[in-house]
């Protein structure tokens, strides 16, 4: 016998995400979701930005690696709360795992909750967690013709941060190109270009993130 | 890499909605995957087959619908195969009509409980 189904596949995890963004609300929380592939500059640019951030908010952080805790080695050494996620060979962080690590948090007087997802330009983007704002990370070395190969993680991203424009002399990269390609993937993406080697762009990256921030936490 | 993840959620529905009809074997599901969806159909048909071992749905042939992604502008038409949310036309910003599908859509069952 057939049996119709119809469901998202998903569902489970939306759910959960739905969960956890209760509970974010419920605390005055506003959570970034941070996505990129690895060596793009994830934890890099989330130390740059406790450093500018943190007199202002009370900033923590929820740290998705496959394996080792040398990011939020890093990260706690910036004297924020942090909880290391490991996820077991996972290549990406979904709702059951952030809700697991939230337990190991103390959510309380915090303000801000970056997650650093795992490095990945695929995956990661697939999978709510209860976020507020989906933001990706992209450095010029990766190539300008990435939104056409990932464009599910172009389209998911409210904001594209263009990392190590520092670099642009030595590698083929055309910034305008790429904004283009991105733009017809995602035409609401906003994108900011940074580097977190010399700190250009920071401060736009910081305005933006808390014009968000002020319209979620009282 | 996501597809076993994404294979795991697609058992469990199977599993929850087999146990609702009392079924004691799946024997095909069918699912639709979006072409912009980022699952790769090849991986998830691996990742199914071998965590399906051992439970209600071993050996039950998994059919993956590809869906193409299709956008429509108000003024030029539908337009398909495109990672773009823009017309390829006329440069506007354009509806996404499909290709972000990950859904389960029915499955054959064996030894159903309700007589039918």
């Amino acid at each position: 016998m057939e049996v119709r189904v119809v469901k998202d596949i998903l569902e489970a995890n939306e759910v959960i995400a739905r969960e956890n963004r209760r509970l974010f609300e419920q605390e005055g929380l506003y959570v970034l979701n941070l996505m990129g592939a690895p060596g793009t500059g994830k934890t890099t640019l989330l130390e740059r930005t406790i450093e500018l951030l943190k007199d202002r908010w009370r900033v923590g952080v929820l740290e998705g690696d496959i394996a080792t805790t040398r990011d939020s080695e890093r990260i706690a050494s910036h004297g924020v709360p942090v909880v290391q996620i490991n996820t077991g060979g996972a290549c990406h962080l979904d709702g059951n795992m952030v809700r697991g690590g939230l337990g190991a948090l103390d959510l309380r007087g915090l303000q801000v909750l970056f997650v650093e997802n795992v490095g990945n330009l695929v995956c990661p983007a697939e999978f709510n967690i209860g976020e507020d704002d989906k933001a990706m990370i992209l450095s010029v070395t990766e190539g300008d013709d990435k939104p056409l190969k990932y464009p599910l993680m172009f389209q998911v991203s409210s904001l594209l941060l263009l990392n190590k424009i520092d670099l642009l002399p030595y590698v083929d990269f055309d910034v305008e190109r790429f904004k283009e390609y991105a733009r017809r993937v995602n035409p609401q993406i906003e994108i900011i270009e940074v580097s977190c080697k010399t700190g250009q762009g920071l401060s736009d990256w910081v305005k933006w993130l808390e014009s968000r921030i002020a319209q979620k936490v009282k | 890499m996501h597809e076993t993840a994404i294979a795991q959620s697609l058992l469990e529905i199977v599993k929850e909605q087999a146990l609702l009809y009392g079924a004691k074997k799946v024997t095909r599901i069918r699912i639709k995957v979006g072409a912009l969806s980022g699952v790769v159909p090849e991986a998830l048909q691996f990742a199914f087959e071998v965590l399906s071992r051992g439970g209600v749905a071993e050996g039950a042939r998994l059919e993956i619908e590809e869906v193409p992604s299709r956008i429509r502008c108000e003024d030029c038409g539908v337009f398909e195969g495109t990672p773009f949310l823009v017309c390829p036309n006329c440069g506007k910003l354009a509806e996404l009509l499909s290709g972000r599908e990950l859904e389960i859509e029915s499955m054959e069952i064996e030894d159903g409980g309700e007589g039918s």
